[in-house]
């Protein structure tokens, strides 16, 4: 491996990001696998940093897993794009921030489609008119929210309270980056790194002392894929590709699977329980799985926030071993309480995987 | 006849038979070469296809039939400006030349594998280039080629690629890379040894001869199908994801060397002489020559002329052909 080489790629694929002034829009999903992450977006970026970031009530999906599961066309998808970015400029923003992947990638084909062929754009401003008497204006700059994250890394690298370190041994933690294709593989230079080396996880890592894995199926998709999974005759083809992640990454033994895409943390934690099921083997040490995150989550980590304020009790994957390894002190009795101290039930434990 | 002065620019091939050529019709050529050695790509190469010849032989050959010409190594062009039928070429050491003719034999530069990052280049240690792995085996230097087992040869690697926005058949790669394949596997007997490609282009003199050699003398195992995707695994060895077109299966293979076949670009710096002579670039971003079939070695500007690969990619024969078509075209324009 050439250090350097892939610094000069990184070097060649960075955007310019706003300092200030978003616009934040949630994603459909993401709030009820991992359900903290964007409140804890929220609360790093406005409380600890000090940005402004607005909310609209009224934003809706972006249509993305319809139309990439071929159930809308494009047009439609176009439309309720168009009618986000009327939302944006009705609220006096220009700086769009999205927090799911597929929603970015989305954004991105449709700003790229209308700027290749004007007179598409012209038709889904029509479209707009005619469905919800809205006119609507393109956002000045587009970002996906790992990239705020991955702006001001370093500034949340000063405020951590841990690092991604073994506070035991001291050496850093091994972390393994997987990017959501829809990030960059379609648009390589929508995104920090492009597509082969992307850079937008990795510079969190090194940002917050961990160190990165690079192991062979690394760009291999997580297993989502949306037909791959809701189709449901093709679960299999969903299983077997994130198995053969897992075989691909194994030899390195990660202790920590980071994410910026909604599906990928959920079928990249989720199916390490169905293999363990189906095979006996489990990834981490001692039984247990690896634990999958997202970026927030793990921001979150570093900054001091609650292991389950953070959520991390949604996981399959037990997250004990990762937080004993960072030096993160925990509640084991509060793991499975809600708000107000809700029982939320204990989960079964299955046969081949440790979930405490 | 008036002992006309020429400037040639590049003493690669084409630029050195060019200066023979001139000079037996009774002309003055002057060589301008911006590095410090005569011979381009050539004085890089060790052994050329179809028929493994040193690729050193040929050059000193070249270099004997110029070695009464005016050759200036480590030279620019500072500018060039046209005052009726002669050119005042100003180097950038300031040293002057009038000429009746100037022609253009600037070459190629290899593409830059980097480029296509999914193969990996400057990334991978062990994915190398056409050019290195010729140098391998001039020099027999180079830490990344140690007993290889497996060893994969990429074709058109920056050619009929639109998404580098290179269309054009690079013409050599096909060849050199069969040429390549076989020298290695004379080397490492026991390696073996995969070309992926798109088609094979075996169109010259002696290359199907090659192809089938390859094929049944050495046993390199020809594969019809891109690469995608090229990794490391935990042992340094490559990982790569192709396509094997004609099964109709993906193929996922671990290799200890992956060569890059690097097509051909222009020249580096060619643009800016361009510029200075009015002289525009084809869609391939080559030098535009005057015509297809009759004009070959003619540009749109008068008293300017080109030869060898400096207008597409070319042959080392289609060079040597072309650049004694370009005195030809040279003598009877000055003595028109």
């Amino acid at each position: 491996m050439i250090v350097e080489g892939k610094q000069k790629i990184w070097a060649d694929y960075q955007k310019d990001i706003p300092d200030d002034h978003y616009y934040y829009v949630r994603s459909c999903i993401r709030q009820s696998f991992f359900p903290a992450s964007e409140v804890t977006f929220l609360d790093i970026t406005r409380n600890k940093l000090g940005k402004d970031f607005y909310e609209n009530p009224y934003h809706t999906t972006c249509g993305g897993i319809a139309y990439h599961s071929d159930s809308i066309p494009q047009e439609t998808a176009m439309t309720i794009i168009a009618r986000q970015f009327a939302l944006m400029h009705e609220s006096g923003y220009e700086n769009y921030v999205c927090s799911c992947i597929t929603s970015f990638g989305c954004y991105t084909e449709t700003l790229e489609t209308w700027h290749e062929f004007p007179e598409l754009e012209a038709k889904i401003r029509q479209y707009l008119w005619d469905s919800c008497k809205k006119e609507f204006a393109k956002p000045k700059y587009l970002a996906h929210s790992s990239d705020i994250i991955y702006k001001f890394r370093h500034e949340i690298a000063k405020q951590a309270k841990f690092k991604l370190v073994n506070a035991k041994t001291g050496k850093p933690l091994k972390v393994v980056e997987h990017i959501g294709c829809h990030y960059a593989k379609m648009f390589p230079s929508k995104g920090f790194g492009g597509a082969e080396y992307p850079h937008v996880l990795a510079g969190m890592i090194e940002a917050w002392g961990g160190e990165v894995v690079d192991y062979p199926e690394r760009r291999q998709c997580c297993g989502f894929g949306f037909r791959q999974y809701f189709v449901q005759a093709n679960r299999g083809y969903s299983m077997s590709n994130t198995y053969k992640k897992f075989e691909s990454m194994e030899p390195y033994e990660p202790d920590l699977i980071i994410t910026n895409c909604p599906g990928c943390p959920y079928f990249l934690d989720r199916w390490q329980y169905v293999i363990a099921e189906q095979t006996g083997k489990t990834y981490g040490k001692n039984g247990y799985g690896i634990p999958a995150l997202t970026y927030e989550e793990v921001a979150g980590l570093v900054m001091g926030y609650d292991p389950w304020d953070l959520g991390l009790q949604m996981h399959q994957v037990a997250i004990e071993p990762l937080l004993d390894k960072m030096g993160i002190e925990y509640d084991p009795k509060a793991k499975y309480k809600g708000i107000n101290n809700k029982d939320l039930g204990t989960p079964e434990n299955p046969i081949n995987i440790k979930i405490k | 006849m008036k002992e006309h002065a020429v400037l040639i620019i590049g003493a690669g091939p084409a630029g050195l038979e060019t200066a023979y050529q001139l000079k037996s019709l009774g002309l003055r050529p002057i060589i301008i070469e911006r590095n410090d050695k005569i011979g381009g790509h050539l004085a890089q190469w060790d052994r050329l296809f179809p028929s493994s010849e040193e690729a050193n032989k040929l050059l000193e050959r070249l270099k004997e039939q110029v070695k009464d010409v005016e050759i200036k190594l480590n030279s620019r062009i500072s500018s060039i400006e046209k005052e009726g039928e002669i050119f005042h070429v100003t180097l950038t050491n300031n040293k002057t030349y009038d000429v009746s003719a100037v022609v253009l034999c600037t070459g190629f530069d290899l593409f830059k594998a980097e480029k296509k990052q999914e193969y990996g280049y400057g990334i991978y240690n062990n994915v190398i280039t056409n050019a290195e792995l010729e140098h391998y085996f001039k020099t027999h230097n180079d830490e990344r080629i140690k007993e290889p087992k497996r060893i994969g040869f990429v074709h058109c690697v920056g050619s009929r690629d639109v998404k580098v926005n290179n269309t054009y058949c690079s013409k050599v790669c096909c060849a050199t890379a069969l040429k390549q394949a076989c020298e290695i596997k004379e080397e490492f007997p026991d390696a073996d040894v995969y070309c992926f490609y798109m088609d094979l282009r075996m169109f010259g003199k002696g290359y199907e001869d090659l192809y089938l050699k390859a094929q049944k003398e050495f046993d390199i195992k020809c594969v019809r199908g891109r690469v995608c995707e090229v990794s490391e695994n935990i042992e340094g060895r490559l990982v790569i994801k192709a396509e094997d077109t004609l099964l109709g299966t993906p193929m996922k293979m671990t290799l200890d060397l992956l060569v890059l076949m690097c097509g051909m670009e222009k020249a580096e710096g060619v643009e800016r002489i361009q510029n200075m002579l009015n002289i525009k670039s084809n869609h391939d971003g080559f030098i535009e020559n005057g015509d297809t079939f009759i004009g070959l070695n003619k540009t749109k500007e008068k008293g300017v002329f080109v030869a060898g690969a400096c207008t597409s990619p070319k042959t080392l024969p289609d060079t040597l052909a072309e650049a004694r078509s370009a005195a030809v075209e040279v003598y009877r324009y000055l003595n028109s």
